[in-house]
């Protein structure tokens, strides 16, 4: 997994007239035709896919990502319970593939909250009206958000900064993008005397 | 001791290690269910790490998301959709190669996995079992702690057995009283998706309690669980109980005679202390559950049928208000009408929500009473192949087909469209799914959830009612 520690980027607020748009669920991030492939690399081809097209398959002038000012951020700011729905993977994924390496939202859904972290994307919660402060100043080429992991804080373009909670173990982990199997696979020998344990307490299961 | 919550002890009695630098603890996993759209990035990250599959032995893999919902028995070559076969055929080299056991489409015991984990007695009491879709919840109907995970975590649970893990919170959901009667899981599901939304539960793993579970049968108690995702708790948990231990007996992976006595001694163990914390508590009053259905987008955006769609003038919450008027933009209805007697084109009964045979047999009671209405597309989908030949035996297919249903092959179908059955745009479909997002069904589709009864009703008539 890559690392993230610092980034410096205009960002890209997910609007729906005029507000945050709140519960974008992983279908709307990505839709299930996109689904079927067997890589994690080309999804942003399907991220947003229907808000960024129109119904004939046209680019879609108005969605934030098709307009020149915005197409470049790695941040995206969006309304509350983002990422609910589907497990899929293949969201974090497309806006990985997209140069999206920041989500800020006030809150998250489980899953996609989890996956995100293990594909290198800080997702930030910070509240309602920090996140709409942020989409307002959200202008495009020249607005440049600073984005510090080390310190835990957003910095606008206007120069104004918010600190965020993050885990620390996580933080740890994002910092310095860290494999989980390379982790979990030190602590083999745990891992196999459950295992001893398990076939005397719950026999039953060893063949299922 | 302290009490304990039936969640505490399940995640008690599978605790590896705990790992101080990241805060997070091993979990060991019980059953790995896979299938073929959230791995093939699993097994090629396996590869390339040069790491196999610790224990192929309780992993089971089913094909079920893009399998088509008729010519199963062509097999692969049936597959029309050269991505879905691509992804069928990853999943069916991956199994050989680290000998997974695979029940493949066509294969009798095939069908969404949701449904095959339970019918197979594969999920029992007590135990962890995830998967890479969110509606693994399902599972917990039966007192096992059950969740969806993202694909890099399936990489995880194949090379390890493990799964890395934080405490969730402890949610009780207490219904008081007994439902009315008529008045399903369903139904129950969505009432309380309505008042917490859908991401009451977020953080939460939420157990079912009260009369009015213990009165649901195992296919009820499956379809609450299911939706727990929709009200943001990754799992839903219901205590086991004679009822649980009475659809397991005789399953062909459930314990055999001897095995059996010790494994039940276990499984009634498995519940809530009368002094065990909650964090969180939910309470709904059984007879304030009426036949409900979805109006919009979200599943939280469900009414009682008898109900009027909102009227975003009178919602002070702009984030509600919003969303509101996106919704009825996008589902074509005016703020403040009644959701009865809106027409539809389309009607799906299917899905890992509600395809068990009490499913059918609850909509083929309604279909006996008519035919598909003219101008209205109604398809069955069982959830397995069993559910399938069970419903023959019963000669529920017989019903449906002379209704003027479809009767499919199973699969998850039109619950999330991965296959050729999808809504054209603008088509409004009465669904026993789970999710209503927009293009969920297909682009531009118009889904209402509803129970299998209802959703047969639409057909009947024409409209929902």
């Amino acid at each position: 997994m890559k690392a993230f520690t610092k980034l410096r980027s205009t960002a890209a607020p997910l609007l729906d007239k005029g507000k945050l748009m709140a519960n974008v669920d992983t279908d709307m991030i990505i839709p299930k035709q996109f689904l079927k492939t067997t890589e994690r690399v080309g999804l942003s081809e399907g991220l947003f896919h229907e808000l960024k097209t129109m119904a004939d398959g046209s680019p879609n002038p108005d969605f934030v990502l098709n307009r020149p000012a915005y197409s470049a951020a790695g941040v995206l700011v969006a309304g509350e319970n983002f990422g609910c729905g589907s497990s899929r993977e293949h969201a974090p994924w497309a806006l990985l593939d997209q140069g999206i390496t920041c989500v800020i939202a006030p809150s998250f859904a489980d899953i996609f909250y989890n996956n995100c972290g293990k594909n290198g994307i800080l997702a930030i919660a910070l509240p309602l009206h920090v996140c709409e402060a942020l989409a307002g100043q959200a202008g495009g080429n020249n607005s440049v958000f600073e984005i510090d992991l080390e310190t835990k804080s957003v910095t606008g373009p206007d120069g104004e900064t918010y600190a965020f909670d993050y885990d620390e173990g996580r933080r740890e982990k994002l910092l310095k993008g860290l494999d989980d199997i390379a982790l979990s696979l030190k602590a083999d020998s745990d891992i196999a005397a459950f295992e001893s344990k398990r076939k005397l307490t719950t026999p039953w299961l060893e063949k299922i | 001791m302290a009490g304990r919550t039936l969640y505490d002890k399940i995640w008690d009695a599978h605790l590896v290690s705990e790992d101080a630098a990241t805060g997070e603890a091993l979990m060991f996993i019980d059953l790995h269910l896979i299938h073929e759209v959230t791995t093939p990035q699993a097994f090629a990250g396996l590869k390339a790490a040069g790491r196999g599959v610790r224990r192929p032995d309780l992993t089971l893999a089913v094909a079920d998301h893009n399998t088509p919902t008729e010519n199963q028995a062509l097999g692969l070559a049936g597959v029309k959709d050269e991505a879905a076969r691509n992804q069928l055929q990853a999943l069916t080299r991956n199994v050989a190669e680290y000998g997974i056991e695979f029940f493949p489409m066509g294969d009798l015991r095939n069908g969404i996995v949701h449904v095959v984990g339970p019918e197979q007695g594969r999920t029992q009491p007590g135990m962890t079992i995830v998967f890479g879709d969110s509606h693994t919840s399902t599972h917990g109907a039966f007192g096992s702690l059950a969740h969806g995970i993202g694909t890099s975590e399936v990489e995880h649970v194949l090379a390890t057995q493990t799964l890395r893990a934080r405490k969730m919170k402890n949610m009780a959901v207490d219904i008081h009283g007994d439902l009315a009667p008529g008045v399903t899981a369903k139904d129950l599901a969505l009432h309380l998706i309505a008042k917490i939304g859908t991401a009451g539960g977020t953080g939460c793993v939420m157990e079912f309690r009260g009369p009015a579970i213990r009165g649901l049968s195992m296919e009820g108690r499956m379809t609450l669980c299911n939706l727990s995702i929709e009200g943001g708790a990754r799992a839903g948990l219901v205590a086991p109980d004679e009822k649980t231990f009475a659809y397991m007996k005789g399953r062909p992976a459930a314990p055999k005679a001897g095995a059996w006595e010790m494994a039940e001694k276990y499984w009634s163990t498995l519940f809530s202390d009368d002094d065990a914390h909650w964090d969180e508590v939910v309470e709904i009053d059984a007879k304030d559950v009426e036949p409900t259905i979805t109006w919009g987008t979200s599943p939280e955006q469900a009414i009682a049928l008898s109900g009027n769609v909102p009227d975003p003038a009178e919602i002070s919450d702009q984030v509600k208000k919003s969303a509101i008027e996106r919704a009825l933009e996008y589902m074509g209805l005016e703020a403040g009408q009644k959701i009865a007697g809106t027409p539809v084109q389309r009607v799906f009964i299917g899905s890992c929500t509600n395809s068990r045979i009490e499913d059918l047999r609850a909509a083929a009671d309604v279909a006996r009473t008519g035919h598909v209405s003219t101008g209205v597309r109604a398809m069955v989908v069982p959830g397995s192949g069993l559910v399938r030949a069970q419903a023959e035996a019963e000669g529920l297919d017989e019903i449906f087909l002379s209704a003027g249903f479809e009767w499919r092959e199973p699969g998850c179908s039109m619950c999330l469209g991965m296959n050729p059955d999808i809504l054209a745009p603008g088509e409004r479909c009465a669904s026993t799914s789970n999710r209503n997002f927009e293009g969920r069904q297909g682009r531009g589709g118009r889904t209402h959830l509803m129970s299998p009864v209802l959703a047969a009703r639409a057909a009947i008539t024409g409209i929902i009612g």
